[in-house]
């Protein structure tokens, strides 16, 4: 066919979307699946027991915002992976300064208490679950983000897929955190990171395969 | 190709955009702002214009056109690339930011369309990153270039190299005329030229990292 023909063709179709769509569906989506994590949290597991309290308000919160802030970190990421010509820089400083930080602050949390009391610290009463219900959870909202995510034009479409794992893996780590009445910053850092790290992964899987254009 | 045919069964012919002779013939008037009119053309169309958008996709075709012809030897086989980029910038035009340049966005998506189509041909060929503008800047009925990208690299430049470089790269003077413009004897203006290429090569690199 000729490419007039195809130009004429493919005008009959509305135009460039306003700005910030791309951002608005990545959300509004994985919001819903986040939703979802959060009920599920709160139904079947249970809410923490602090809740009514304001220290575990507090403590949710505090969490909630170091999560929340990677899952901001992922859907900021996944932006620009998913835009050709765009750089990633800012979204990738901002998430090594996020570990950073939460690497800095566990070590000042473990370096201030006793040597033997550390690795009951670390540890706290549900390490081995909580990377495992962030990532199960993380599926809720894994799924219908990376089914937005198929609009992305990601030129590295694995680099883009961990991006979107990131979002979801953040999101449901702020879901279970509903659940989760771990205090410790160490044991945030890393059981939770390690979740949101298995959902960033198991996104980079997914992505390779169907984030291709 | 099998894409295109598809999007135009969809849309039977007949009902097509009629293109303002400007868009068609923009290499005419080598010194439009071409960035300026992809910008006013993208806000057109992002305001429900359809016709700007079918002007838009006519500009970008003989520039694709211009960038695969020179990366292929099979004429068919860069109009194929021409027709599957237009129908990529159509399908991924909700990641377009409008708030960055159109440039290397278009050139992110044709240099991909490359890759891929060496990729499935089963060659393995290194497509070098090269600075986007050269996209818009390319175009087989030789049209105006990004000014708006090159004059921000040129800026940067002194006054004196800045129109040596003008006078040799972009109005196609030859070194000889253009020396004594600036202040140059022959000799120096080519090494002048040469230093500013570098220097310029040097800054657009380091933009990219």
């Amino acid at each position: 066919m000729k490419t007039e023909d195809l130009i004429a063709g493919l005008a009959m179709e509305p135009g460039f979307p306003g700005p910030r769509r791309m951002e608005r569906k990545l959300f509004l989506w994985s919001g819903v699946g986040a939703l979802a994590a959060a009920l599920l949290t709160v139904l079947v597991l249970g809410p923490r027991p602090d809740m009514d309290q304001i220290a575990g308000v507090a403590s949710f919160l505090g969490k909630a915002g170091y999560t929340l802030a990677l899952a901001g970190a992922g859907l900021w990421l996944a932006r620009r992976l998913g835009q050709p010509g765009a750089r990633a820089k800012g979204p990738l400083l901002a998430l090594v300064l996020l570990l950073v930080g939460g690497l800095i602050a566990t070590a000042v949390e473990l370096a201030m208490i006793p040597a033997g009391e550390r690795a009951a610290q670390l540890m706290g009463h549900s390490a081995m679950i909580c990377p495992l219900a962030i990532l199960g959870l993380g599926l809720l909202a894994l799924c219908p983000a990376m089914v937005v995510a198929r609009r992305l034009a990601p030129v590295r479409p694995a680099a883009a897929g961990a991006a979107i794992g990131l979002l979801a893996g953040g999101l449901s780590a702020t879901a279970y955190g509903l659940h989760c009445a771990e205090t410790a910053v160490s044991f945030l850092v890393v059981w939770y990171g390690l979740g949101v790290l298995a959902t960033a992964v198991l996104g980079a899987a997914i992505g390779a395969r169907v984030l291709r254009w | 190709m099998r894409g295109g045919e598809r999007a135009a069964d969809a849309c039977p012919a007949g009902g097509g955009v009629t293109l303002p002779v400007e868009a068609a013939n923009l290499g005419s008037n080598g010194v439009e702002d071409i960035d300026l009119q992809i910008q006013s053309l993208i806000a057109l169309s992002q305001a429900g214009d359809r016709a700007a958008y079918g002007q838009l996709l006519a500009l970008m075709a003989p520039r694709l056109r211009a960038y695969f012809n020179r990366r292929l030897q099979d004429p068919a086989d860069a109009e194929d690339l021409v027709q599957e980029t237009l129908i990529a910038i159509h399908t991924k035009r909700e990641t377009y930011n409008p708030a960055l340049p159109f440039a290397p966005w278009v050139y992110g998506i044709a240099r991909y369309k490359l890759i891929d189509h060496f990729r499935r041909r089963g060659v393995r060929r290194h497509v070098p990153l090269e600075e986007a503008g050269e996209i818009l800047a390319e175009s087989d009925t030789e049209a105006g270039a990004t000014r708006a990208d090159l004059n921000r690299l040129l800026a940067r430049l002194p006054a004196r190299q800045r129109g040596l470089l003008e006078d040799v790269r972009l109005r196609g003077l030859t070194i000889a005329e253009a020396a004594p413009r600036h202040g140059y004897s022959e000799g120096a203006a080519k090494v002048a030229l040469h230093r500013t290429l570098k220097s310029l090569s040097a800054s657009v690199a380091a933009d990219e990292d």
